[in-house]
């Protein structure tokens, strides 16, 4: 009747999930109690739940990345603290549950957080940034993040209902074919991202079609900003590699539910095509993760030195260079697995190459601040944080990506501290940067600068604390992933590096109240004309907040870095320029079509782990039958009228004419 | 109200709200504004069908790679029937055919004409699921299942895969029909039947290197 | 922010995938046209394939694979052009070039796993005779 699901698949017996997981549940319980009491619904509803607006759906993505980071950060606590107890003794944390946690820890970092909260980003900036109303398809988006905020709901239910995967954050065959993982924590890794990989796939096609199809008049390619490019090879990206993923974990899901034998020990199965494929995915992913925050950084690098970005078109090139190498040098993630030294050579030679489109990435950051006006300012400090920590982080990459040495390196302490330099380094200081960056466009008031700069050095100095030690263990032979250490030599290291990440939980702490002083002190930090930072780009031409229609007439874009151009004109001329004719505009209504196919995902996805066959039947036919009423129903569009946004326009007009007059007194 | 309505007879000279920009043409190099919402929805929908393509070259790989792997089993030069496949193949190109001829009426808003145009699409596609399951059928009974080796799990896999592709398009196209019946052509319907054109050829072209690759190449080994 | 705009065309209207070009359409015949071409030339080169499976047609016999690829690309190319109506013209650039992306990263991947696949396996010991 409820499939394999029982009394026993509680963690009755194991305190550690038990509280952490009703911990969540009660919390979480308590929210939504004290939401339906204060009467928050209707507007919760309304404002956001059914929101097809990319700049919501966006602010929705990131929130949820922060949730899911803040998870995945107690789940690396929890590691370090483990192996800073277990020498010479269990620890606190059984192999069983430790295999869950890095599982766990892995998962969901990388799913769903580091991804949502660029994705998120992207949703909320690119059209801004192109001047235009919305992202192609705004129901399409909404869908996505639901899809995404389902398969987050799942992993996390496996907290407790059952037990996550032990097999690490890609489960690797045979260890994750039904005879060494009977239990359904892999079923629970299989679903969870099958289904918020279909919303990834939809972001990918709404973002590529956004960018190539739907820009302001004027906006040539060449005129896009740097972002928007890095947004488009992203994307690309997403569209061109995650299919690759959901067909690998389709046919390890065959394999699981219907006893076939693609990656079995019998009946000829091939348990590298698993590793092959899964990598093949693996390498364009980690670009989708740090492409958008290359793009992040040359925003801020740009606006914060006061200088147009130097080498925009070989931005452009190096960036659509990785794009394409990204899909020629997956091997190197298995290079100790049997491939000859033809092979092997070949891919480390391809895997060097891609090192110089960063390369030529980094100096352009480099030649934008040499000359100009810097402001260290929160974004920037991370943005010369990053410039810094990412270096390191790739140049332990190309170390790696000699086979010789990699066949020392593979697997040890120093992959896992290579590749979360470049990963906190660069996706993670990038994610920060472009919080406090943009920020004020999307709320309407600055993030404190104070704490901004405290949450900064907490984390630099917090990452190398933690991390370097790992380098220093790796080449000392420190493998990865070890529940308790017998080895004297890498156990001081290891005390560091716990000590690292209390530093880290400090930075932690740092951003949480960075965030709570600034919503008090929002009245000092509010930002009246929309551009802060004196940006360049045309997000910086609407109000902050922006209206739901972004720009009351789309703008003309004669050249690159138009709003500068823009803002250079009217102070020259000391004038605006002319008020448009306005005419009314239509917009998307709001639609629940997202938040219902979540719903049915989540329900689909629960009973198909827990194999309770009826309710997966019922659940398809649910589905197609609210496919057929969703897609019934006529477009909804609503007019805002031109009255309305003449006002919105004219609020915006005499914030900008206030400014302007204060930039002709201090002329 | 429906968005034809909502920019009936309006000048958009700052191509302002959705669906602007087309007024001088949209090149795509930027000039002209957003792209017009027809050319939008195919471009999305061309985007996921390459997504939906190499989805199906990963499971091509597996399928190249397994095809060796028989586990003491049966070949598919021993279990593949050129008769049905010949079928198959000439139900899929009819229907593509069929889904063209469709294509046409809709775009002159003949109502009963694309409808049988497309009722054709849909018998045949029904007919070519019909062979395909009792291929299936077949094989599972003769013991080559595909729980019985790594060649035969990548074999129902991927032709599996295409199969169910054929299958929610046939759900699509008759929730589509429907809603031609009920609503005529309102651009919307227009934009999805263009949508589903680009899916039903698109899987006509996976079913060419299907029975290239797996039925004629295993056939002549 | 100024808004007006002397309407420039550069290049010629773009087509969304699929659709076909903006000639006179009121003949249906020039229509289907191109969906009865392309029926025949599919239907001539799935015939052929047959026969070069087979041995029908007298084909070198250890290029009957190629000859099947190339037939199967035939094919394609006949659906491309007749079906989908994706040229080459300047209208069309967009359509085409993602279709280039997603062939790049198809032959990559495919060629890619049976290179590394086929060393892996060379490099494997030699197994039993019979696999349970």
């Amino acid at each position: 009747m409820l499939g394999k699901l029982s009394w026993s698949s509680l963690p009755l017996d194991q305190p550690i999930p038990l509280v952490a997981g009703s911990s969540i549940l009660l919390l979480g319980l308590a929210l939504v109690v004290w939401v339906v009491v204060k009467g928050y619904v209707p507007y919760l509803w309304r404002e956001w739940i059914t929101s097809v607006d990319h700049k919501r759906i966006g602010v929705m993505y990131c929130v949820l990345a922060l949730l899911m980071l803040l998870r995945g950060f107690v789940d690396a606590i929890m590691m370090r603290s483990q192996q800073a107890i277990a020498y010479q003794s269990p620890g606190y944390l059984p192999p069983e549950h430790f295999n869950q946690i890095f599982s766990a820890h892995g998962t969901i970092m990388i799913f769903f957080g580091a991804m949502p909260f660029m994705i998120g980003l992207m949703n909320f900036v690119v059209p801004l940034q192109l001047g235009v109303r919305d992202i192609a398809f705004p129901r399409l988006n909404s869908i996505g993040f639901w899809l995404t905020a389902s398969g987050a709901l799942l992993v996390n239910a496996s907290l407790l209902i059952g037990e996550f995967a032990r097999t690490g954050w890609l489960p690797y065959p045979p260890l994750s074919e039904l005879q060494y993982s009977p239990d359904v924590g892999v079923d629970y890794y299989l679903w969870a991202i099958q289904i918020s990989g279909l919303g990834t796939l939809m972001t990918g096609v709404n973002l590529v079609t956004t960018i190539l199809k739907t820009r302001a008049p004027g906006m040539s390619y060449l005129r896009m900003p740097m972002f928007c490019w890095t947004a488009l090879a992203t994307n690309l990206l997403i569209v061109a590699a995650f299919p690759i993923l959901t067909a690998t974990l389709a046919m390890l899901t065959l394999d699981r539910y219907l006893g076939f034998h693609f990656f079995t020990n019998s009946g000829g199965g091939n348990m590298m095509m698993f590793i092959n494929l899964i990598w093949a995915w693996g390498h364009p992913e980690v670009y989708v993760l740090v492409l958008p925050a290359f793009g992040v950084f040359s925003e801020i690098i740009s606006t914060f030195s006061s200088k147009p970005l130097f080498g925009y078109r070989s931005m452009v090139i190096a960036t659509m260079f990785i794009c394409i190498v990204s899909f020629t040098v997956w091997l190197h993630h298995f290079f100790t697995m049997g491939a000859g030294a033809d092979v092997n050579g070949a891919f480390g030679i391809a895997t060097s190459i891609i090192a110089v489109g960063t390369g030529v990435k980094i100096y352009n950051w480099m030649f934008t601040m040499y000359g100009g006006r810097i402001r260290y300012e929160t974004p920037m400090l991370w943005s010369v944080g990053f410039l810094v920590t990412f270096t390191i982080g790739g140049m332990s990459g190309v170390l790696l990506a000699v086979p010789p040495a990699d066949f020392a390196l593979h697997n040890s302490l120093f992959l896992v501290a290579h590749f979360h330099n470049v990963i906190i380094g660069g996706v993670l200081f990038g994610a920060f940067a472009a919080m406090t960056f943009w920020f004020p466009k999307a709320f309407g008031f600055r993030l404190d600068e104070r704490w901004g700069k405290w949450a900064f050095w907490l984390a630099f100095i917090g990452f190398y604390v933690t991390f370097v030690p790992l380098y220093i263990t790796g080449l000392e032979g420190m493998t990865r992933r070890l529940q308790h250490i017998e080895v004297a030599a890498w156990y001081p290291w290891l005390l560091v590096s716990a000590a690292g990440i209390v530093i880290m939980m400090a930075g932690a702490a740092a951003q949480l109240i960075q965030l709570i002083v600034s919503i008090r002190n929002r009245e000092a930090l509010r930002d009246e004309t929309g551009d802060p930072w004196n940006g360049r780009s045309l997000e910086w031409a609407t109000p902050s907040p922006p209206p739901a229609f972004n720009f009351a007439v789309l703008p003309d874009v004669r050249e690159q870095e138009p709003y500068w151009a823009i803002k250079q004109r009217a102070i020259e001329q000391q004038d605006l320029g002319p008020a448009p004719t306005y005419q009314p505009i239509g917009m998307p209504e709001n639609s629940s079509v997202g938040f219902v196919t979540a719903a049915f995902t989540t329900v689909l996805g629960f009973a198909l782990i827990w194999q309770i066959w009826w309710l997966v039947i019922v659940g398809l036919v649910a589905g197609f039958v609210l496919f057929v009423i969703f897609t019934w129903m006529d477009p909804q569009e609503r007019e805002i009228s031109a009255e309305d946004v003449a006002v919105a326009d004219r609020r915006r007009r005499s914030a900008r004419e206030a400014w302007l007059a204060q930039q002709g007194e201090a002329s | 109200m429906s968005e034809a309505d909502l920019f009936a007879g309006r000048e958009d000279p700052y191509r302002v709200g959705r669906g602007g920009g087309n007024a001088k043409g949209a090149t795509g190099h930027g000039e002209g504004g957003p792209s017009p919402k027809k050319t939008v929805a195919s471009y999305g929908f061309w985007i996921f069908l390459l997504s939906d393509i190499i989805m199906f070259s990963a499971f091509f790989a597996t399928y190249a790679v397994l095809v060796i792997r028989t586990a003491g089993g049966p070949t598919g030069a021993e279990l593949f029937e050129q008769p049905r496949t010949a079928a198959e193949t000439a139900c899929l190109l009819f229907s593509s055919f069929t889904a063209g001829m469709a294509a046409v009426a809709a775009k002159r808003e003949q109502v009963a004409a694309s409808e049988i145009w497309l009722l054709a699409t849909g018998v045949l596609g029904v007919g070519f699921l019909f062979l395909e399951l009792g291929e299936f059928a077949s094989l599972i009974a003769q013991g080559a299942g595909p729980q019985r080796s790594a060649f035969l799990s990548a074999f129902f896999a991927l032709v599996g895969c295409h199969g169910l592709h054929v299958f929610g398009g046939l759900l699509w196209l008759g929730t589509m029909m429907a809603q031609i019946l009920v609503k005529g052509f309102r651009p919307q319907i227009q934009r999805r039947l263009a949508c589903f054109n680009l899916f039903w050829h698109a899987l006509d072209i996976v079913w060419i290197a299907i029975f290239t690759l797996v039925y004629l190449m295993g056939i002549k080994h | 922010m100024t808004d007006s705009r002397d309407a420039s065309t550069q290049g010629a209207k773009e087509k969304a995938p699929g659709e076909k070009a903006q000639g006179n359409d009121g003949d249906i015949t020039k229509g289907a046209t191109s969906y009865v071409i392309g029926l025949v030339l599919a239907m001539l080169m799935t015939a052929a394939s047959f026969a070069v499976a087979n041995g029908w047609a007298f084909v070198w016999q250890p290029g009957i694979g190629a000859a099947l690829i190339a037939l199967a690309v035939g094919q394609i190319g006949v659906h491309l052009v007749f079906f989908l109506h994706l040229t080459t013209g300047s209208d069309n650039t967009n359509n085409a070039l993602a279709l280039a992306f997603g062939t790049l990263v198809v032959i990559l991947i495919v060629g890619g796993s049976l290179w590394i696949m086929h060393n892996l396996d060379q490099k494997m010991m030699p197994t039993m005779p019979t696999m349970p």
